[in-house]
């Protein structure tokens, strides 16, 4: 398992650079690609908030996001921001 | 998994997300097929992610492959300037940091995680969506942009009940249709 799936993810990883090499894409795909950020960001941060395997699920993860929020719009620095929600979300499952 | 294969895994599959989903799987007494499936569904986001980058990535092709092994989620997020390029030396410099102290970090958790108890009680599952989220929020500087966040938020919201983890974040990636342009 570990073996495919290494090998799978470093000739995804390297399949562009080493295809492409320092050349930049056409403005139409490079459209898409600019837009690649904001989609998988965005699936990524509803994946790890609500997602577990096959359900949605709502718990204090919430509570996390909502405090790091507040702390994202108080300028925090990313690393405040991270640990503002890791220690709200551990509070509110010590309490619950 | 035992820790000398989580690290050998650490090491070649460089990618938290799919890790942490083929571990998941495994520890829901899933099939070793299954878990390997949802971990390269999973990293099939790195092609359109190696694309992206392939602009700043330079030299052989031997020596790209190595640094393409370097771009993760973060130190791609990272590397990504307002205009929309990547900074090369953010890219690579991030990268090695990431993968030394993902390596190390696997290695301290694999022979003394039983101490540490469970990761989510520590609230690390809602400190990834934090960072997650706090990365996006720069990438949102046009309404085009915006436009496209929501809808790849949606589309993973949606598919998270019915799809194996993983597959609603590539799936999302469609939402990136949005920013195609006439050349």
């Amino acid at each position: 398992m570990i073996a495919v799936v290494g090998a799978a993810t470093i000739v995804f990883k390297g399949i562009g650079p080493v295809a492409l090499g320092g050349r930049e894409l056409p403005a139409g795909l490079g459209g898409v690609v600019q837009m690649l950020a904001p989609a998988l960001l965005a699936a990524l941060v509803v994946t790890q908030l609500v997602g577990a395997d096959r359900k949605l699920v709502f718990d204090e993860r919430l509570l996390g996001i909502a405090a790091a929020i507040v702390a994202i719009r108080l300028r925090a620095p990313l690393l405040a921001v991270v640990l503002v929600a890791a220690g709200v979300t551990a509070l509110a499952r010590l309490i619950d | 998994m035992g820790p000398v294969a989580s690290i050998v895994m650490s090491a070649t599959t460089f990618a938290g997300s799919a890790q942490f989903a083929a571990a998941s799987v495994l520890s829901a007494a899933g099939s070793v097929t299954a878990a390997a499936t949802a971990a390269i569904l999973l990293n099939a986001r790195y092609v359109p992610i190696g694309i992206s980058v392939a602009g700043v990535i330079r030299g052989r092709p031997l020596r790209r492959l190595l640094e393409a092994q370097l771009v993760v989620d973060e130190s791609w997020a990272f590397a990504r300037r307002p205009d929309g390029r990547f900074d090369r030396g953010l890219l690579i410099g991030a990268g090695l940091v990431l993968y030394v102290c993902w390596v190390g970090g696997t290695a301290a958790g694999a022979y003394g995680g039983e101490a540490l108890g469970d990761p989510d009680s520590l609230g690390l599952d809602a400190a990834f969506a934090a960072l997650f989220l706090a990365l996006l929020i720069p990438q949102l500087r046009s309404p085009r942009a915006i436009v496209v966040a929501v809808a790849g938020g949606l589309i993973a919201f949606i598919l998270i009940p019915f799809t194996s983890p993983g597959v609603p974040i590539i799936a999302a990636g469609a939402a990136s249709l949005i920013g195609w342009r006439r050349p």
